[in-house]
């Protein structure tokens, strides 16, 4: 899922800035696992606006919202509150904020960063695995993908500066390069040790991405 | 064929040092360091050092040819995307330069543009094979090339990192995707260099051992606790400390290391940090 946090409050305050009358939405998907941009959030987003003394015109929340038709079905929904604000403050990811925004002329800001495409370690607690680069080798590196990983994105190999395994750039961390290494050893298994990897075929990434599957 | 190369291929002990381009375009300084470099085959050139951005090594690199020194243009995969990269190489080949030293490049998060977007389109290998590539007249995307460049392509190398074998995979693949010398990471542990060098040896390709000039305890402790790869062994640190005079303690130790490259490896890679006029005295 896309782990998205806050921003911070004084960074909302400068975004909605002159206004004084905002609608608000969250997202019932990532950003509630989050705890970013759901339920709880969004009430708790209207009572400090109603402290900075701003009006809430009213509030949803969107199943998904990165959903672009069921988002614009869900503001239609709300038309009366909606029309009657003078923004929309969302509470989603940068996808879902743009959701909304393809569906009205309003006046849509975004009160959430975005951070990564992230793994559920536990509630709460979210880890970054994948880059979505278009081009996986995850095959051969014992399904640790040191595009993401590794902090530098290598494909052939640690950098200079593993040490004891760790990684350069934050030795809290384990080198990804390390863990492939080990988990090949132990498939018994030379994985991407094979060969050398040539250079990344980033024109795989199609940017903007799009798949149309009908 | 550069003089570096001659030397390898002829078997010579060869010595290499480096120098940092400035912060800023007043290069005077450091072509006088090169002038202090006595001794020295040919000298690096270094690629915003520890992602400290520096003016551009090919620049410095092409004036230290134009005086008449040989230099060894570090190139990292950090800042520049393949095609910078081919475009620095084909240009390093315009200017006379031939000796390179290909790597991947510190993490951006040390230096001192920690929010630069890291670019690592290519890695240390990649880059190896790029070069290659276009030194039998080909570009990244099978382009022909209008004047072909002439390299001598070497890479780095940390002997003492571990897991070892993880690390020597990487360098048997450097090696064999156009690695033709390495330089090491400094190394202080001889007994590691020995390790090393055994297995490196039957790969048959030159390694010029890093030597790096400690100056003080307190030096020893920082690279032990910021520079990755490097260790200093505590041994070594009690000498600095004990000493009347570190900085000549520091040219001992500096001197041993020499001893044992000149058994061990092809070469040494100086790192003398300002104390080039020590380097005489450091080769003996």
């Amino acid at each position: 899922m896309i782990i998205s946090e806050q921003k911070n409050p004084a960074e909302i305050l400068a975004a909605i800035d002159g206004l004084q009358r905002l609608f608000l939405v969250g997202c019932a998907a990532c950003a509630t696992a989050c705890k970013a941009g759901g339920e709880e959030e969004v009430f708790r987003l209207q009572e400090w606006l109603q402290e900075q003394g701003r009006e809430v015109t009213g509030s949803m929340i969107v199943d998904e919202a990165c959903h672009i038709l069921r988002a614009a079905r869900d503001l239609r929904q709300h038309r009366a509150a909606v029309d009657s604000a003078e923004a929309l403050l969302v509470l989603a990811c940068g996808s879902g904020i743009q959701s909304l925004s393809a569906n009205t002329d309003l006046r849509v800001i975004g009160g959430l960063n975005s951070l990564f495409l992230g793994n559920v370690r536990r509630v709460g607690q979210y880890e970054e695995k994948c880059s979505l680069c278009g081009d996986c080798i995850l095959n051969e590196t014992a399904g640790i993908c040191p595009v993401t990983t590794c902090a530098k994105g290598l494909l052939n190999g640690p950098c200079g500066g593993m040490e004891q395994g760790r990684c350069e750039a934050d030795r809290e961390l384990d080198c990804a390069w390390n863990l492939i290494f080990e988990r090949l050893k132990r498939q018994g298994r030379k994985g991407v040790f094979a060969r050398p990897v040539p250079p990344k075929n980033w024109g795989k990434v199609r940017k903007p991405g799009k798949l149309n599957l009908r | 064929m550069s003089l570096l190369q001659q030397q390898l291929a002829a078997g010579s002990f060869v010595v290499t040092a480096e120098i940092a381009p400035p912060k800023g375009c007043d290069v005077g300084e450091a072509l006088a360091k090169a002038q202090q470099l006595s001794g020295v085959t040919a000298i690096n050139v270094t690629d915003n050092q520890g992602a400290n951005m520096r003016l551009s090594p090919l620049a410095l690199a092409g004036m230290l040819v134009r005086e008449g020194f040989e230099p060894i243009l570090q190139l990292t995969c950090r800042d520049r995307n393949r095609m910078a990269l081919q475009a620095d190489l084909l240009g390093a080949a315009a200017l006379g330069i031939e000796n390179l030293l290909l790597l991947s490049g510190d993490h951006a998060r040390f230096g001192d543009h920690p929010q630069a977007r890291a670019v690592f389109d290519l890695d240390s290998v990649q880059l190896l094979q790029v070069a290659d590539g276009l030194a039998r007249g080909s570009d990244m995307a099978g382009k022909a090339l209008r004047g072909t460049p002439r390299f001598f392509a070497g890479a780095a190398v940390t002997p003492e990192a571990e897991p070892f074998e993880l690390m020597f995979q990487k360098f048997d693949k450097k090696i064999k995707n156009g690695a033709r010398f390495f330089q090491t990471q400094a190394v202080f542990d001889t007994y590691r260099l020995k390790t090393f060098m055994a297995a490196a040896r039957p790969l048959g390709v030159p390694v010029l051992l890093g030597v790096l000039l400690l100056k003080s305890a307190r030096m020893a402790r920082f690279l032990n606790d910021h520079i990755p790869g490097v260790r200093v062994p505590e041994r070594l640190i009690a000498r600095l400390e004990g000493a009347a005079d570190p900085r000549a303690e520091g040219v001992a130790i500096a001197r041993e290391l020499v001893a044992a490259a000149r058994a061990e490896c092809q070469g040494v890679h100086l790192m003398t940090l300002g104390g080039e006029e020590l380097i005489p005295e450091i080769l003996g």
